[in-house]
């Protein structure tokens, strides 16, 4: 997950103000159990199905996500753990490294069906990182993308395959998704960022 | 690491991902020359780094994009087989490009002095500049003349911070949580910037640290002699042993270290055998320590010498891990150094 992807961020920046709702906990959990039943009505099954959950918010998301499906069909499905910081294309753009942790691969993703989780598609650049990272540790035969929520304002031509919620946003709005595993709470929010003042 | 279960076997229940502590404070130091200027929390953002770091090199291709397009510059007045090769591996496997300049066959050679040296190579884009030098302190005169991030490589008896670095991530590894375990440094303490660097470490960490050898391998200040003060040596207070049998007793860590002949001026020990036969790490000694106690050896070591051959090759010796988890060490350190905004 990116700064530029409007999750919550220790970086300095434009102060958010005026946050609300606009999922709540119920809304998250029937998102995330519509998108574990859309991902085994595609794929026709579980067969060489792996969840990739890119870190922070993604990880839990796709975790959830396997759990629905062992829950539905009663099989469990691989989950791993991606840290694309690695990956990113804005070096030098920021001004501090950002702290980055382990990629866990639960398993060889040569010739499976890879479904890249996150929780917030902005711009499309976490993702381009997230391919040239996966591209690394193999060749899948497909690569799918599910996010919590979709706000648009897309920079590269990637799209995503399962979309808990469109959320139509400005490019000086924030959302951010919060969930219990990371934040206490389970709720998507957005608001209106202030830009600094000049100094 | 691909936790790969093999093929034909049942896939595992769905794997534990834990989540993440709460970030740490960014990074936002630009030279790394010693750990006494580190707090715990900055210790602990890069062996976490470094966690990611060795995921990386188990893969079958251990390279990243993350340094891309950044020059890396070694620069080393001393010998060097590990701590060079392992920076220049690091470097590589973050994608940087990596210039080897040794002293001996540069313009060092021809006169050329160190500030000197240091701004040509920032004058061709060094961005990070790793150093060994013969003098305590060169690194630091560098960090204040270039704008380049200064990594300390060891300089002469002072400092030697990615060792301690991988030192503690090795100790992590096995021992987790390092608060009052006993690590016990033994050998040629005087000579050694090894044992300075991981004093600051280990103290940062919470480790109980004791330091044993012959008195005159001790420096002015811990001499038993002498009333032992802080003052004069300016590190964290550590228990002072010469009788290594004592030392050991209870001990988690040991750490053996190099007997170094060549700054040596002659007379400090009666002979090698002598000093074998008293501070070598044998496994009757180390059956004093705790059971499973780890045995480490910075490198290069001096065969038969400061560590008895069946300790060095025995389960407890973690020294090739050591020299493993160096590399992994030195690519958190270069990221975290090189990753910002330029200065």
């Amino acid at each position: 997950m990116c700064p530029q992807d409007g999750a919550l961020m220790d970086a300095p920046g434009p102060a958010p103000v005026g946050a609300h709702a606009v999922l709540t906990a119920d809304d998250i959990r029937r998102a995330v159990r519509r998108i574990a039943h859309e991902i085994v009505e595609r794929n026709h099954g579980l067969e060489g199905l792996v969840l990739v959950g890119m870190r922070t918010r993604g990880v839990p998301v796709a975790q959830r996500i396997a759990d629905a499906i062992q829950e539905f069909e009663g099989q469990p499905v691989s989950v791993g753990a991606l840290d694309i910081n690695l990956y990113r294309d804005d070096i030098g753009s920021v001004d501090r490294a950002p702290h980055i942790q382990p990629t866990e691969m639960p398993t060889d993703i040569d010739g499976k069906t890879v479904v890249l989780v996150d929780d917030v598609l902005y711009t499309g650049r976490s993702i381009r990182a997230a391919l040239d990272a996966l591209t690394d540790f193999g060749r899948p035969a497909a690569i799918q993308l599910a996010v919590v929520v979709d706000r648009g304002h897309r920079e590269l031509p990637i799209r995503p395959d399962y979309v808990g919620k469109n959320i139509p946003t400005a490019r000086d709005e924030d959302v951010q998704v919060l969930l219990q595993e990371t934040d206490g709470e389970d709720e998507v929010r957005i608001m209106k960022l202030i830009p600094e003042p000049e100094r | 690491m691909i936790r790969s279960t093999g093929s034909g076997q049942a896939q595992e229940p769905t794997v534990q991902i834990a989540t993440p502590p709460q970030a740490r404070t960014p990074w936002t130091r630009r030279h790394l020359l010693d750990l006494d200027e580190l707090s715990r929390d900055e210790i602990e953002t890069i062996l976490e780094t470094t966690d990611a770091m060795k995921e990386i090199l188990g893969r079958e291709v251990p390279r990243v994009p993350a340094l891309r397009g950044r020059t890396i510059v070694t620069l080393f007045y001393e010998a060097s087989t590990r701590t060079r090769a392992s920076f220049e591996l690091a470097g590589k496997a973050l994608g940087a490009d990596v210039i080897n300049i040794a002293a001996g066959g540069s313009s060092v050679e021809k006169g050329e002095s160190l500030i000197d040296t240091v701004r040509t190579l920032e004058a061709i884009g060094a961005e990070v500049l790793v150093m060994r030098h013969f003098a305590a302190g060169a690194p630091y005169l560098v960090a204040r003349h270039v704008s380049a991030s200064v990594v300390n490589g060891g300089d002469g008896p002072h400092a030697h911070p990615t060792q301690a670095l991988l030192d503690l991530y090795t100790m992590r590894a096995h021992i987790g949580d390092m608060r009052d375990k006993r690590v016990v440094i033994v050998g040629d303490i005087a000579h050694s910037r090894v044992v300075r660097s991981n004093i600051w470490g280990l103290a940062a960490m919470g480790a109980q640290i004791v330091v044993c050898g012959p008195p005159t391998l001790l420096p002015a200040g811990m001499r038993p002699s002498q009333q032992q003060t802080e003052e004069p040596l300016g590190l964290p207070n550590v228990e002072v042993q010469t009788n290594l049998d004592a030392a050991l007793e209870d001990a988690d860590v040991v750490m053996a270290l190099r007997l170094q002949t060549e700054r040596m001026h002659g007379g400090l020990i009666p002979s090698i055998r002598e000093y074998a036969t008293l501070y070598q790490i044998t496994p009757e000694r180390l059956s004093r320590a705790k059971t499973g106690a780890l045995v480490m050896h910075p490198g290069p070591i001096n065969e038969g010498v400061e560590i008895s051959p069946e300790v060095a090759t025995s389960i407890q010796s973690v020294i090739e891990e050591q020299v493993t988890n160096g590399v992994a060490v030195r690519m958190a350190v270069l990221y975290l150094l090189a990753r910002g905004k330029p200065a």
